[in-house]
Parts: structure tokens; C-alpha cells; sequence
């Protein structure tokens, strides 16, 4: 399979090009992405900003496929059976305009007995009124694993609508361990909801982490359906708000197959007016599966407060040690 | 307000403490002079800890009455933050737990010297590997041992003028004790005093002071063998307050911890 990149608006080279992908790869960076990353020989990656793919890079094994859309990209990303990736994928999403429209449609596709890491960044800087679609299909093959570790940042405004989903299907012995982090600048409005159907012997794994402020609005909804006899399943939610801040996490796990064990574990720490809500959901429909959740909110720990304190830390300091330690 | 002259550096005046209409702490007197180790030995809740929180200023434990001075001044009203700015710090006898906070950056919070190389000098004064520890999170996978070793290693690379040391020996494995003495006598050598915490009286080794703690007041304090003495020789647990097992509540009990 190889790229096929479509109708270019900026090609290489090209002044505006350059401007605009350095502009990128600054956001990049404030993103948490390092920038060298992109240029290391043998290192696959897709830079994407607004609706244009400004760069992108293959390996054997891995291909890249996009089509540029009138307000985004779709893109199916495929990892070839049986390989195993040395390296990470690295793919960056952002648009550098303070208004407008980014949807991503993106279709990942882990053949059986794969090994893949992607570390994507999303970045909107300068978002002041600005809307990103992230819509992705993700098949996991029979025994491969993928770790998917998605870090954004949304510049200091906070007028941003961030809408993440994802639908996911691990097949038989398959892994795929997640990770989603929002801790740095405003969130803006986050709306994230991932669906994820694990079969025998598959694992799930999701983290999200989030660190609300002001009028910022965290909502996340994860569904995990443990099918297959001896699927295994974890949500890890780490959620922080404080000024006005509201967060709502809504997650579901259902024990459908004999041996299915899934762990829902939330912990919402809130300041000032903040609001914080965890509403988990416990479905099993085998006696021989076990489903579990557990979910503290509230303010920080005391003990670690003063334990900090005792340092020398002022209160605020120590909360925001504490925040910071816990959304990692 | 400042006192002037050679003074201890931790002055305990009179120090009263009442919680949820209980009076916890009768007209405590305490002095620690800079570099010293002061045992303060007692049964369990005898008052020890709740002394040690009073003296830190922590929540909830804001004294009836008396004074508190470190180093000449009056600290009393003065926060935890400001408190331990001062030079007081405290190691709790459960340590905390903290998710996702590596042990480094958990170490140069307090340090006053936050040079990496001085940070895994404080882990290697606890006997904890630095290429093992040094990035480790603080948080549940860390034996309360190591959690332990670890507030410890903070503490002293903090280096305040006294340390409150809360048990320091509980949950430290017997092979291990000796480091903790040795680390705790260290820091009286580079000047930190020590208000070493203990129910166990051979911890008073490593003092060159001591007080026994009985039913929230000091009852005895002298040199540490004569401490362990007294201790051995005249203190039982009152069971009026604590309890006693099933199989002796028919045996005769004294009203009080300590054979008057």
C-alpha cells in the first residue's frame, strides 16, 4: 500500500510551505512532540495541519494513506502483519487558524501479531473559536499489540470544542493500551467517547487524564464490552477542575464472556466552584465474568497536602504538586 | 516576636492541645538544643503524634494554650508552610502516598540542594539504590518501608534545624534499623536536632535525651537509659482507655499507664 497525497494546495519547498510547517512544528512542541523526532531517519510519520498533509513518512511496514477533505483529512494508517516496530509513529494534528473546522477521519488498521507504538500530538494554539472531529476506526489484529498515547494542547483561550471517538476492536489475544492527555492550557470543551470491544483473551487498557479551568468542560465516556472469554479491560480516569470548571466521566464495562475481568478507576479532584461527576456502569452477562470500579472525588489528599506543606510548600503549590503528579 | 541568647531551638511552653472536647495534651514543657536527639518514648496513645502535629501546625491541631518558639521565635500561629520555612519539618509515621510524583522531583522539594547528585546522596543515606529509586513514583507500589526511607531521605535533604521523626523505625525491616540510627545521628552531626518519636525503648539509643509520654503529659525525662529504665521498670498499658483482651479483663488493671 502506499501514500496517496491529493490535491496539495502547498508543496514542499514552497515558502508558504516552510512558514506554515514550522509554524506546526512549534505547536508541535508546546504540544509535548518533539520536533527532531520528525526528521530521525527510518522514523514513520504524518504531519497534518488544517486539511493539508504538510509531511509524511513511511517504514517498511507501515503505509500511509490520506485524502484531503473541504474542512479535514481522511487518512487509514496500516501496520502490516507481523511487524514489529523499533520506533514510534509519530503524528501530528493541529490547525494554526483561531477559527474554523478540523475532522479527522482516520482508519487504523494493526494487522495479527503486530507491535506498533503511535504517539500522536494535537495541537490548536491560537483556537478561539475553533472545532476538532477526531473520528477513528481501529482494528487491532489477532496477538498484536498497539499503544496509542495521544497528548494535546489547545493554547491558553480556551475556546476550543475537541470531539475525540473512537471505535475499537481488539481480536483474539490482541492489545491496545491507550492514553489521552490534556493538562496543559485550557481544555476548552472536551468531549471524548471511545467504544472498545475486546475479544478472547484481548486487553484493553484506556487512560485519560485532563485538567479542567475556568468555563473548560471535560466530558468523557468510554464503553468497554469485554466479549470474549478471557478479555480483560481497564479505564484509569484521572480528572483535575477547579475555578468554574465542570467534568462528567460516564463509563460502561460489561462482563459478556466467561472470565471477562474488567476495573473501572476514577478519581476527580476538584477546587474553587468546580463541578465533577463519575457515573460508572457495571454490566455482566456471565456468571463467570467480574467487573469492579472504584472512584474517589473530592479535593487533594490531605495527608499529601501537608506532607508537602511540611516541606514548605504553600497550599497552592502543594495542590498543584499533587495535580500535576497525578494527571503525570 | 524574637528571643535574644543562646537558646534552645525548639522551646515548648505549657502546651495544651483539646480535640473533640478531649483534652489530648496537659501543659506539655519541651527544650532541644541545636544538634540533639530527643527521644519523646510512650505507649500507643499516650499523646506522642498529637504532639508532634501541634508542634507542625497541622489541620485540626491548633494548641489551647502554651507556646510554641523555634530558634528564639514564637512560631505558635504561624501555618504549616511558614512553620517548616522556619527550619520544623515532620516525617509521619504512615508516609504518604503519591501517584504519578517520581521520588527525584518528591526529594528536591523541600532540599536545600536540589543538585541531582545531592538528591541520590539522600536516597543512599536510607540505603535505597539511586539508579532504582530515582524515578520511581511515591505511590502505592513503594513498601510503606521504602515510603518510609524515602520521607526520611527528604527530610534530610532538607536539612531544617529540627526534624520531628514520627516512629521513624516502624515498618523498617531489623536490618535496616541500624541505617536509620546512623542517618538520624548524621543529621545531628551536620546540626538539624531531632525529636525522635518512638514507642520501642531501644530506639532511645540513638538519643541523647529523653522524655516519657504518658496520657498527653510529660511525666519523665532524663538521660535516655534512665528513660528506658523507668519506662521498663514502671510503665503498663492502661487499659481503662485502650482496652485489654478478653482473657484479662478478669485480671486486676491499674487506673493509670504508669505505676505512680
Amino acid at each position: 500500500m502506499t501514500a496517496t497525497m491529493t490535491s496539495h494546495k502547498l508543496q514542499q519547498g514552497e515558502p508558504a510551505w516552510a512558514d506554515e510547517y514550522q509554524a506546526i512544528l512549534n505547536a508541535f512542541q508546546q504540544a509535548g512532540g518533539d520536533p527532531s523526532k520528525l526528521a530521525t531517519p527510518r522514523t514513520a510519520m504524518l504531519v497534518i495541519s488544517g486539511n493539508r498533509v504538510m509531511a509524511f513518512s513511511e517504514v517498511p511496514g507501515v503505509h500511509f494513506e490520506s485524502q484531503e477533505l473541504p474542512n479535514g483529512v481522511r487518512a487509514k494508517i496500516v501496520v502490516d502483519p507481523e511487524v514489529k516496530l523499533a520506533k514510534p509513529v509519530h503524528l501530528c494534528f493541529g490547525m494554526l487558524p483561531a477559527e474554523g473546522l478540523q475532522e479527522i477521519i482516520a482508519d487504523y488498521e494493526i494487522g495479527a501479531g503486530a507491535q506498533a507504538e503511535f504517539l500522536a500530538h494535537c495541537t490548536f494554539p491560537n483556537a478561539l473559536r475553533l472545532k476538532h472531529i477526531m473520528d477513528a476506526r481501529i482494528h487491532v489484529g489477532a496477538g498484536a499489540k498497539l499503544t496509542y498515547r495521544e497528548a494535546h494542547y489547545h493554547g491558553p483561550h480556551g475556546g476550543i470544542e475537541v470531539m475525540p471517538k473512537a471505535v475499537v476492536t481488539v481480536e483474539a489475544g490482541g492489545q491496545f493500551v491507550t492514553s489521552f492527555s490534556l493538562v496543559h492550557g485550557r481544555v476548552g470543551k472536551l468531549e471524548l467517547d471511545y467504544d472498545v470491544i475486546v475479544l478472547d483473551r484481548g486487553v484493553a487498557e484506556l487512560t485519560t487524564k485532563a485538567y479542567g479551568l475556568a468555563e473548560d468542560h471535560v466530558l468523557v465516556r468510554e464503553s468497554l464490552h469485554l466479549d470474549g472469554e478471557g478479555a480483560r479491560g481497564l479505564t484509569k480516569t484521572r480528572i483535575a477542575v477547579r475555578d468554574q470548571a465542570i467534568s462528567e466521566v460516564l463509563t460502561t464495562a460489561e462482563g459478556n464472556a466467561p472470565l471477562a475481568r474488567g476495573h473501572m478507576d476514577c478519581t476527580e479532584v476538584v477546587r474553587g466552584q468546580a463541578t465533577a461527576r463519575n457515573i460508572p456502569t457495571v454490566v455482566v452477562r456471565n456468571d463467570r465474568a467480574h467487573v469492579t470500579h472504584e472512584a474517589a472525588i473530592g479535593t487533594v489528599n490531605h495527608k499529601e497536602l501537608e506532607t508537602l506543606m511540611a516541606r514548605g510548600l504553600s497550599e497552592d503549590d502543594a495542590v498543584d504538586v499533587i495535580i500535576r503528579g497525578m494527571l503525570g | 516576636m524574637q528571643e535574644t541568647g543562646n537558646n534552645p531551638i525548639l522551646r515548648v511552653e505549657n502546651l495544651s492541645l483539646c480535640r473533640d472536647d478531649r483534652d489530648i495534651l496537659h501543659s506539655v514543657n519541651l527544650a532541644i538544643h541545636p544538634g540533639e536527639i530527643h527521644g519523646l518514648l510512650g505507649l500507643n496513645g499516650s499523646g506522642k503524634s498529637s504532639l508532634a502535629y501541634t508542634l507542625m501546625g497541622c489541620g485540626g491541631y491548633a494548641p489551647k494554650e502554651g507556646a510554641i518558639w523555634l530558634a528564639g521565635q514564637d512560631i505558635t500561629r504561624l501555618s504549616m508552610t511558614e512553620r517548616a520555612r522556619q527550619g520544623l519539618t515532620l516525617a509521619w509515621q504512615e508516609p504518604a502516598r503519591f501517584e504519578g510524583l517520581p521520588v527525584s522531583t518528591y526529594l528536591s522539594l523541600g532540599a536545600k540542594d536540589r543538585n541531582a547528585s545531592q538528591l541520590m546522596t539522600a536516597l543512599q543515606a536510607v540505603a535505597l539504590a539511586p539508579s532504582a529509586y530515582f524515578s520511581r513514583p511515591v505511590n502505592h507500589a513503594l513498601s510503606g518501608g521504602e515510603r518510609k526511607r524515602i520521607e526520611l531521605a527528604a527530610v534530610w535533604a532538607m536539612q531544617p534545624k529540627l526534624a520531628i521523626l514520627d516512629e521513624p523505625d516502624s515498618g523498617i525491616d531489623t536490618l535496616t534499623l541500624g541505617d536509620i540510627e546512623a542517618l538520624i545521628r548524621r543529621m545531628a552531626e551536620q546540626g538539624t536536632a531531632v525529636l525522635l518519636i518512638t514507642h520501642r525503648d531501644e530506639m532511645l539509643n540513638a538519643a541523647d535525651s529523653a522524655s516519657l509520654m504518658c496520657q498527653g503529659s510529660i511525666v519523665f525525662r532524663g538521660a535516655p537509659t534512665e528513660v528506658r529504665e523507668f519506662y521498663a521498670r514502671r510503665c503498663r498499658p492502661h487499659s481503662d482507655s485502650l482496652g485489654a483482651q478478653p482473657w484479662t479483663a478478669n485480671a486486676p488493671t491499674l487506673p493509670l499507664e504508669l505505676e505512680r
